[in-house]
């Protein structure tokens, strides 16, 4: 084994031959003859790894030239960005909410239809049994007509409560919720917005009317201050959102924007 | 029956003209006296054949009859009532009230839209990269002008309507010919930054439409030789970017920039004559009193049809008449907008100190407008109004409020009765200046509308925005 780089020590002391660049290029020169010599000669399966490997340097070779011819060429590449802004807006830091305006006609649409294409299709039907809980009432506590709602409700602002002996239905005030946190899907951020309605809770009617919130339920949310408006420029303030977490077991209403 | 002498039943009255003109002698007038027949006399004593007029005593408008006036503004009987008299274009623009055609062809957001001087083209530029020009009179796609490489930012006609100059986000400006849709000369480079605004040389300065300014993001003013496409004088002096660039008729160049002031240039030398400070903030917009007549340069919206001359030399006196009329007394004024939330008006020939300072506005001002006659400002803001002004003296006139986002843009119709505002709320309105209150309201846009223009002969209005069609709006 060599001690050390004595090779290069010696070039660094006494330099090299004198005619080393000469037979450097002689010998490069008779290089692609030495290559073709071999490769007429060899024969069976080194002629085949052979060839296989020259070809494959080949490739490489002339993948490097025309990377190099590439970078060669000035080329173009800024991709010119979507959503053009006007002169006026460029310095300007605008919020991108596309297509909210347009989705506004097929929301109508589907309204109409009374269809809803919603991000969870397929909700567990809740029982009564499970939204209501039986109270005993009474002086012996032999009656059993009243219920109290077990899940997250919605309250209108302007409900007011029947006199005790004829409420039915009790939705305690621990589970009511007037604020929900709707995402908008396409703009992926998310808002705590008002709720102004129960629309459809696809357990009952009677769920629906009692402004019952489970998961899938249909609500509508105040998006005003959104700002989004219509295409005859009407401030756009109610949209729907189906609610997409179980309320009662989270504490919170996740929702997501249907749009 | 008792006579009451509190109101007299006639007063002594004379006329006088916006400048301060008096027409013949004082006249006795029948107090109940209406608007028709002031005008009649009026136009007596003008020697002039059904010209309309508007009427004011002590800056208050007479609608009906002058007794009504005289019940508001306290006037002592004995006094001669001064009444001063406005003449109105002698034509009238109808008021656009539907969209004849929703074209589409871009394939993005349209964020310039611009009738040719005559009124007879129009072009548009896109966030596709692509120039269009449309064929008004079956309201079609003419042609399609590719050359840039990115956003279509501004536009601008030359004065003649032989050329259009089309500038782009990465700063080049290109020429086109509206007739081929083929590109003339050479892509004219030199802004590092995005180009904001062009503006031709007035076709009263020089009929051959040669030079062309252009203000850039990067705080450059070039002004270009439009034939052999090279940099003629590079205007640098702002120290942030320039927002907006006008070319006066009395050859000076006023430009607006982010630095807070405004500087007017000689537009021979290129020597910096005045620097006009005042805004606190991003000055954002400019307009000249001269705007429009600049604007058509020879071509009357009107009067024009009769007689058409491709002449120059008879365009070319055309054109410095109007210009005469339109400021009479030989000073353009200049307006501008900021994001200060106020309005400036100056005197920019003349002197340094603004002539008035416009206050009211909640919101950045994003555009400003002077009407064609000279006589109003409209300025449009993020704060959801247009606020009018008076030209003269920067008097608050009225708020419009009826858009529910940002006003973007406002255009007015030629003879200056209708103005034009389009916002972020997608719709268009058209407000009447006799009533100050809302015409129409022309919803239609999917999204945004980011650019407007009324044409001059008041016949279209082409509306574009981030919906990618184009709409042309008409009586």
């Amino acid at each position: 084994m060599p001690q050390n780089e004595y090779i290069e020590r010696h070039k660094k002391l006494y330099g090299r031959r004198l005619d080393y660049e000469e037979r450097k290029r002689k010998k490069e020169a008779r290089e692609p003859h030495k290559r073709a010599e071999k490769a007429r000669k060899l024969r069976g399966i080194k002629a085949k790894i052979y060839n296989k490997e020259r070809r494959n340097e080949k490739i490489q070779m002339k993948k490097k030239i025309k990377a190099h011819e590439e970078k060669n060429v000035k080329q173009n590449t800024e991709k010119v960005s979507e959503g053009a802004l006007p002169v006026y807006l460029l310095d300007r830091d605008v919020q991108s909410r596309a297509k909210v305006l347009s989705n506004m006609i097929k929301q109508k649409r589907k309204e109409k239809a009374g269809k809803w294409d919603v991000p969870i299709p397929k909700v567990r039907a809740q029982a009564d049994a499970e939204v209501f809980k039986v109270l005993k009432s009474g002086k012996s506590k032999r009656k059993a007509w009243k219920r109290m709602v077990t899940k997250v409700t919605f309250v209108g602002e302007n409900f007011t409560r029947k006199p005790p002996k004829f409420e039915r239905f009790i939705r305690p005030m621990a589970l009511r919720f007037k604020k929900a946190h709707v995402t908008h899907p396409e703009l992926k951020a998310t808002f705590c917005l008002p709720i102004i309605g129960v629309k459809k809770n696809p357990s009952s009617q009677m769920c629906t009317s009692l402004g019952v919130i489970t998961k899938g339920t249909v609500i509508e949310v105040n998006i005003s201050e959104l700002g989004l408006v219509t295409q005859a420029g009407k401030v756009v303030w109610g949209k729907y959102a189906q609610v997409t977490n179980n309320p009662e077991n989270d504490g919170v209403i996740n929702a997501i924007l249907l749009v | 029956m008792e006579v009451n002498n509190d109101i007299p039943s006639s007063v002594q009255a004379k006329f006088k003209s916006d400048t301060g003109e008096e027409i013949g002698s004082p006249l006795d007038l029948p107090i109940n006296i209406t608007k028709d027949q002031l005008t009649l006399i009026c136009n007596a004593l003008l020697q002039e054949e059904d010209k309309p007029f508007l009427f004011y005593v002590k800056d208050v408008e007479i609608t009906s009859s002058l007794k009504e006036v005289l019940d508001t503004v306290p006037l002592n009987s004995e006094e001669v009532v001064e009444i001063i008299y406005q003449q109105q274009a002698i034509f009238r623009v109808r008021p656009v009230t539907r969209c004849t055609s929703s074209i589409p062809g871009h394939a993005e957001a349209v964020i310039s839209t611009s009738f040719s001087p005559s009124g007879k083209q129009l072009a548009s530029g896109s966030g596709d990269t692509t120039v269009r020009f449309w064929d008004l009179n079956t309201q079609t796609p003419l042609h399609v002008c590719k050359g840039h490489t990115n956003w279509v930012l501004c536009i601008s006609w030359s004065p003649d309507g032989s050329k259009l100059a089309s500038a782009c986000k990465q700063g080049r400006i290109i020429l086109w010919d509206p007739i081929t849709g083929n590109q003339i000369g050479k892509t004219m480079m030199g802004h590092k930054q995005w180009v904001t605004a062009l503006a031709w040389e007035p076709y009263l300065r020089n009929a051959e439409c040669r030079k062309l300014a252009s203000s850039s993001k990067d705080g450059d003013v070039r002004i270009w030789d439009t034939v052999t496409c090279l940099t003629i004088l590079s205007l640098t002096g702002h120290s942030k970017a320039v927002t907006s660039v006008k070319w006066g008729g009395s050859g000076l160049i006023y430009t607006s920039s982010q630095d807070r002031t405004i500087k007017v240039w000689r537009a021979e030398d290129g020597v910096l004559c005045r620097t006009l400070e005042g805004h606190a903030h991003w000055v954002n917009t400019l307009a000249l009193s001269t705007d429009y007549v600049l604007r058509t340069g020879p071509y009357h919206p009107i009067l024009d049809r009769n007689e058409p001359t491709t002449d120059k030399k008879v365009l070319q006196q055309r054109a410095i008449e109007r210009y005469e009329q339109a400021c009479p007394h030989g000073a353009e004024r200049l307006v501008s907008g900021s994001d200060d939330f106020t309005l400036f008006l100056w005197l920019p020939e003349k002197e340094k100190r603004p002539l008035a300072r416009m206050t009211g506005h909640q919101q950045l001002i994003n555009d400003v407008k002077f009407s064609p006659d000279t006589r109003i400002i409209a300025s449009a803001s993020f704060d959801k109004s247009v606020k009018l002004w008076e030209a003269a003296s920067g008097k608050f006139i009225t708020t419009l409020r009826g858009h529910v986002q940002a006003v973007y843009m406002v255009a007015w119709s030629a003879d200056s009765r209708l103005l034009l505002s389009s916002s972020a709320d997608s719709t268009l309105k058209v407000w009447s200046m006799k009533t100050k209150k809302l015409e129409l309201d022309l919803p239609g846009h999917a999204d945004e509308v980011f650019a407007v223009d009324w044409s001059p002969d008041g016949s279209y209005v082409a509306s574009g925005g981030k919906d990618k069609v184009l709409k042309l709006w008409q009586h």
